[in-house]
C-alpha cells in the first residue's frame, strides 16, 4: 500500500494550505446561460459546476403532472471528463441518489403549490470536480432558481464537514474526502434554522458528530452572504448598464 | 411519488395522536416494532437471511464470486449490494429497470456495511490486483410496511454473519476449489434506526402510513463501538438541529438493543 497522506500538519494546516475551518475559495456568477430560465456557476476550489432551471413549463410526459403543486425534477450529473478516470456518462447509481436528495434538499423551500400542473427542471452539470460536489451543486442550484424567478422560502445553501487527518475540518476536498474518516454534506436555510439534507459517511462518535454538523452550519451562513452578492452582483450589473445607456 | 393514498383524515388522526404521545398501532413514541430474524435459509446462497419488522419484510441473500479488484484497491475483495422493490411486496412496486428509490435504499445498507469497515474486505484478496472475492449482497422486499432500510440493512448483516466461503488453493496461477468452507471475516455489526419527524415530533421505526404523513426521516447506522458510521436524511421536508441530535441520542440507545437481539439469533 502507498504511504499515508498526512491531510493535516503539526500546525493545523490542511493540504491545499487553509485552516481546519476555513471554506475554499468560492466564486458564483448568476445568469450565464441564455436559453435556461435561470443559471448559475460555481466554483469552489477546483469544483467547477453549472446549474440551469426551466421552468415553470408544461410537464412532459403530462401523466406526471400534479393537480396541486408542480413537478419538481433534479438531475445531478457529472461530466464524462469531470474526474481522474472517464465517467460513464450514463447516470450512476449514486447520481441518481444524489439528484433525489438534492431534489428533497430543494422541495422544502420551493412555493411549488404556486404553479400547479407544471414542471420546474433543475439541472446540475458537474465539469469538474474536487470533493464536496453534492454541496457546490445544492448552492448553485440555488442561485439558478432564484434567477429564474422561482418564489422560494429561502435560499438553500450547502457545505460538508467532517474529519481528516485526525481534526474536524470545513469544507472537504478531494483528498480530505477520500482519506478522510468522514463527511458530512449538509444543506441547510438559515433563514429557518433548518436542515433540508443530511447524509454521512465515514465514522464519529455522537459527540463529534455533533461539533462537525455545527461547523458545516457555520460554513453555510457565510456561503450564504456570497450568494446573496452574486444574486445582487447581476442586478447591479445590469443597472450600471442601463445607467451607462441613459448617459448616452 | 410511489405513495400509497392516506386520507387527510387518517393524517389528521396520525398526527394528532404523536402530539399527545401514541400511535395509531398502539407503541409509543420510541418504541420500535418486534422483530423476528431467520439465518440460513436459502441453502444455493452463500449466506442469506429474512427479517421481519412488523409487517416489513426483507430477504437478503448474499452469492460470492471471484473476480476483479478496485484499480485503487488491488488488494481488498468487493462489495456490491443491491436491492429489489419485487412487485409482488406493495401495489405500488412496479416490475422494470430499478427506481431511484431502490437504488437509494442499497446506497444506504452498503454505507453503513462499507463505513463500519463490517467485513473485512482485506482478507478477501486471492491474487493481488488480479483476483479478488466479490460479495453481492442483494435485498428482496418481500412486504412493504414501512421502514425499508432498517430492516434491509439488519437482514444484510445477519446474511452476512452466516455466510460462507470455499476454501481454494492457487496452482500455476488458478483458484482450485477445496473442499470445506470458511466464514466470511467480519469485524463488526452496524445497526441502522431510522426515526421519522412528523409535525417536528420524532418517532421510532416508522411504518407505512406515518412515513406517508412525515415530513422527513433521519436513518442513522451504528458500529459495534457506538460510533456513527452512515447517516441519511429522506423525505421533502426539513429537521432542525437540534431534532438531528436528538434523533442520534436515541437512535444509538435503540441501534445497542437491536444489536443484542442480533447477536443472540
Amino acid at each position: 500500500m502507498t504511504e499515508k497522506i498526512v491531510l493535516v500538519n503539526e500546525d493545523g494546516i490542511r493540504t491545499d494550505g487553509r485552516k481546519l475551518s476555513e471554506l475554499r475559495p468560492i466564486k458564483l456568477e448568476v445568469g450565464i446561460l441564455s436559453n435556461a430560465d435561470g443559471s448559475a456557476y460555481i466554483e469552489q476550489g477546483k469544483n467547477k459546476i453549472l446549474a440551469a432551471v426551466y421552468g415553470p413549463r408544461e410537464v412532459h410526459p403530462r401523466h406526471m403532472a400534479l393537480p396541486d403543486r408542480a413537478l419538481l425534477r433534479c438531475r445531478y450529473h457529472m461530466a464524462p471528463f469531470s474526474v481522474e478516470e472517464r465517467k460513464s456518462p450514463a447516470p450512476s447509481r449514486r447520481e441518481v441518489e444524489l439528484s433525489k436528495v438534492i431534489r428533497e434538499a430543494f422541495e422544502p423551500a420551493i412555493f411549488l403549490e404556486k404553479f400547479p400542473r407544471t414542471s420546474i427542471d433543475l439541472f446540475i452539470e458537474v465539469l469538474q470536480a474536487d470533493g464536496g460536489t453534492r454541496c457546490a451543486g445544492v448552492t448553485v442550484a440555488s442561485l439558478a432558481l432564484a434567477d429564474a424567478g422561482i418564489p422560494m422560502k429561502d435560499l438553500i445553501v450547502a457545505c460538508a464537514a467532517g474529519k481528516a487527518g485526525g481534526h474536524l475540518v470545513l469544507d472537504l476536498n478531494d483528498i480530505e474526502d477520500k482519506e478522510g474518516e468522514a463527511d458530512i454534506p449538509v444543506a441547510y436555510m438559515p433563514s429557518f434554522n433548518a436542515v433540508s439534507l443530511l447524509q454521512m459517511d465515514g465514522l464519529l462518535t455522537i459527540e463529534e458528530f455533533q461539533q462537525a454538523i455545527n461547523l458545516a452550519l457555520e460554513g453555510c451562513k457565510q456561503i450564504y452572504a456570497l450568494q446573496k452578492e452574486a444574486l445582487k452582483a447581476k442586478y447591479q450589473a445590469i443597472k450600471e448598464s442601463t445607467e451607462v445607456t441613459e448617459e448616452e | 411519488m410511489t405513495s400509497v393514498m392516506v386520507s387527510r383524515i387518517r393524517r389528521q388522526q396520525i398526527a394528532q395522536l404523536i402530539a399527545d404521545g401514541k400511535r395509531l398501532d398502539g407503541r409509543g413514541l420510541k418504541d420500535y416494532r418486534s422483530i423476528q430474524i431467520e439465518s440460513g435459509i436459502i441453502g444455493k446462497a452463500e449466506g442469506s437471511a429474512r427479517v421481519r419488522l412488523g409487517k416489513t419484510e426483507v430477504m437478503v441473500g448474499v452469492k460470492i464470486d471471484v473476480g476483479e479488484p478496485f484499480s485503487d484497491r488491488p488488494n481488498e475483495g468487493v462489495l456490491t449490494t443491491n436491492a429489489e422493490f419485487v412487485p409482488l411486496a406493495s401495489p405500488e412496486f412496479e416490475a422494470g429497470p430499478p427506481g431511484e428509490e431502490s437504488m437509494e435504499l442499497a446506497r444506504v445498507v452498503d454505507r453503513g456495511i462499507r463505513e463500519s469497515k463490517a467485513i473485512e474486505l482485506e482478507k478477501l484478496c486471492i491474487i493481488p490486483g488480479k483476483k479478488v472475492f466479490v460479495i453481492f449482497v442483494d435485498v428482496y422486499v418481500l412486504n412493504h410496511d414501512g421502514n425499508l432500510i432498517d430492516a434491509s440493512t439488519l437482514a444484510s448483516i445477519v446474511a452476512l454473519m452466516n455466510t460462507k466461503i470455499f476454501k481454494y488453493e492457487i496452482k500455476d496461477g488458478e483458484i482450485e476449489k477445496k473442499p470445506g468452507f470458511s466464514p466470511l471475516p467480519l469485524r463488526d455489526i452496524p445497526i441502522s434506526v431510522t426515526l421519522a419527524s412528523i409535525n417536528g415530533i420524532l418517532v421510532v421505526d416508522p411504518w407505512l402510513d406515518e412515513e406517508e404523513v412525515m415530513d422527513a426521516r433521519l436513518t442513522i447506522a451504528f458500529s459495534k463501538d457506538g460510533r456513527i458510521c452512515a447517516i441519511q436524511k429522506g423525505g421533502s421536508g426539513t429537521l432542525s438541529p437540534q431534532q438531528i441530535i436528538e434523533a442520534a441520542n436515541i437512535a444509538k440507545e435503540k441501534s445497542e438493543e437491536i444489536r443484542e437481539i442480533v447477536v443472540k439469533s
